[in-house]
């Protein structure tokens, strides 16, 4: 029977590339815990990093990695939000304009990360004379997440069903009172999906930094300082520091966890938040 | 708490004032892209108006400070890179797609999904780092110096195959029930229903998928810096350390100044516009994909 022989050798190949691809992801799993674990305490949380990162441990640069996040978050959101509105309810969907507007943002979202680096160089650092800094890094990186979270912010407002709109309509609200009580809440699961893709993004960022935000390891003071960043840390401690691999494992596992953590907080929040307002309101 | 006056009803109601401001923020956004550009050129321009494009492919070598730009080597093994991760990543990934739709039991599906999940969100640095202290010397125990190309084609490989596997999943799950069951009608076992039927049925999205893949494999810095071990010179065994375009920009550009920067912008460019051609080809190819 050669068709059920065939048959039995396929299931084996598909079977195979499955464990295939699930032990892949277990070894490197299983290094960045084992090697990461090693090196990873209370200490190397909250102290300064010390003989270039060899010992002592990353406080300064949480704090920049996260200040870096909330530059980028505050300048993305309320632009993005803004701008998927517009698409979704201000203008027809076969409009030229808004199509203009989706075929820019759909080729930005294809540029590589190191182009954003160049440009936020040239742009924020030199041209807008920002400097290195935490401000220049952070516009960059929202320049880079802003096409998916536009994207994905249009596409569930787009999903709502027009029944909502007219219902509001009958009511007498303005269509910006239907869009801030009701649109919004009613979108606010792509929403908060568009922006934990972004966060993702963001934090994982390093070839966009470099040369933004650059390499400063000290607790930074202001925005306008530079800061390094947790991703960039990493690159610096493995490829310019010899013996830094212990920390940088440290560093790795802190970065993943930290994008778990704050992909589940807000996923956890925004559930609350929304339903509470659109509950009540 | 809700401000409806004025109504809708009432002469002067003003509806729409929201949309002149919301417009305005639509516009920065696409406006992003053209100043992208617009900046990458004007950076380049010292060198792209000298000699023009063509002394990137006839100059010989890399020596920007003695004005030669020949990008060809690193460009050469941007591709080789890329094309080898995808033949690598292409058929795992939809294997790992066919094993989500029609062979895992029910149990193992959504693990395995998670697994995809986070290896896609797994940061290219730490890619990196894992390549650089786990791959690199485990392959230059079998063939010195470890880094290179072909680590560089492993990591990208591992790197770009969740992006493989997730698009070909949902095209396998776009493949209408009533052509599956049709074939399983006409007495088709499993191999020929997914070979025969439902894969041929997705082949343009998933086609799209692993040109989306190859622009990401192209376009990847961080990771194939950290393992390719960054020689320039033309990839001519898999075993060769290689320096591919990004990676390039990466290394230089924190001391490039003058024509050497300029030439590092121009590189930019270039892969700026191969990127963006592969990704407009998949989409093109999406498009047309008609599941009939």
């Amino acid at each position: 029977m050669p068709s059920h022989a065939m048959d039995r050798a396929f299931t084996c190949a598909i079977w195979s590339a499955a464990v295939l691809v699930t032990s892949a992801f277990l070894w490197l799993l299983g290094d960045l815990v084992w090697h990461g674990m090693a090196h990873l305490s209370w200490s190397f949380l909250v102290s300064e990093p010390m003989n270039a990162g060899r010992s002592g441990g990353i406080a300064p640069i949480l704090v920049s990695t996260l200040l870096i996040l909330a530059v980028a978050l505050a300048a993305a959101v309320p632009l993005g939000l803004g701008a998927a509105a517009w698409l979704a309810e201000y203008t027809r969907r076969d409009g030229a304009l808004g199509q203009a507007v989706r075929l820019s943002l759909d080729v930005l979202a294809g540029v590589p990360s190191i182009i954003f680096g160049l440009f936020g160089n040239v742009f924020f650092s030199v041209f807008l004379g920002l400097g290195f800094s935490m401000l220049s890094g952070g516009l960059t990186l929202a320049c880079m997440i802003l096409p998916i979270f536009i994207r994905t912010c249009e596409a569930g407002l787009s999903a709502v069903s027009d029944d909502w709109r007219h219902g509001a309509a009958a009511l007498g609200m303005t269509r910006a009172a239907a869009l801030w009580h009701i649109l919004l809440p009613a979108a606010a699961s792509a929403i908060v999906a568009g922006l934990m893709l972004g966060i993702g993004r963001a934090t994982a960022e390093t070839a966009a930094l470099i040369f933004t935000s650059g390499y400063v390891d000290r607790m930074p003071e202001s925005l306008s300082d530079s800061g390094r960043a947790l991703a960039v840390h990493i690159y610096d401690l493995s490829m310019n520091v010899t013996g830094g691999d212990g920390a940088a494992y440290a560093s790795a596992l802190v970065l993943i966890v930290l994008i778990v953590a704050i992909n589940t907080g807000a996923l956890a929040l925004s559930d609350r938040w929304w339903t509470r307002r659109i509950a009540t309101s | 708490m809700i401000w409806s006056k004025p109504s809708s009803l009432s002469r002067w109601h003003d509806d729409r004032w929201l949309a002149p401001p919301l417009a305005l923020l639509a516009a920065v956004a696409a406006l992003i892209l053209l100043l992208v550009l617009a900046f990458l050129l004007s950076e380049a321009w010292p060198v792209v108006n000298g000699d023009g494009w063509w002394r990137f492919f006839s100059n010989e070598g890399w020596y920007p400070l003695e004005g030669r730009f020949g990008l060809l080597p690193m460009l050469w093994a941007s591709l080789a890179a890329a094309f080898g991760a995808v033949l690598l990543a292409a058929p795992l990934g939809l294997a790992g797609a066919i094993f989500t739709r029609f062979y895992a039991p029910p149990f193992i599906v959504k693990p395995f999904r998670i697994v995809l999940a986070l290896l896609a969100g797994i940061p290219s640095v730490v890619y990196g780092l894992w390549g650089l202290t786990v791959l690199v010397p485990l392959i230059a125990r079998w063939q010195p110096p470890g880094a290179s190309l072909f680590t560089a084609i492993l990591i990208l490989a591992l790197m770009i195959l969740p992006t493989v596997a997730l698009t070909s999943a949902s095209a396998l799950n776009s493949v209408p029930r009533s052509l599956l069951h049709g074939a399983a009608a006409l007495g088709l076992i499993r191999t020929g229903i997914v070979l025969g039927v439902a894969v041929p049925a997705a082949r343009g999205a998933i086609l799209g998928g692993i040109l989306l893949a190859t622009a990401r494999a192209l376009g990847e810095t961080m990771a194939v810096l950290m393992v390719a071990g960054n020689v320039v010179q033309n990839p001519t065994g898999l075993f060769e350390p290689v320096r591919v375009l990004t990676a390039n920009i990466a290394l230089e550009m924190s001391y490039a100044t003058g024509v050497h920067r300029a030439g590092l912008f121009a590189s930019g460019l270039m892969l700026t516009l191969l990127v963006l051609a592969l990704a407009w080809l998949a989409a093109r190819i999406v498009r047309r994909t008609h599941y009939a």
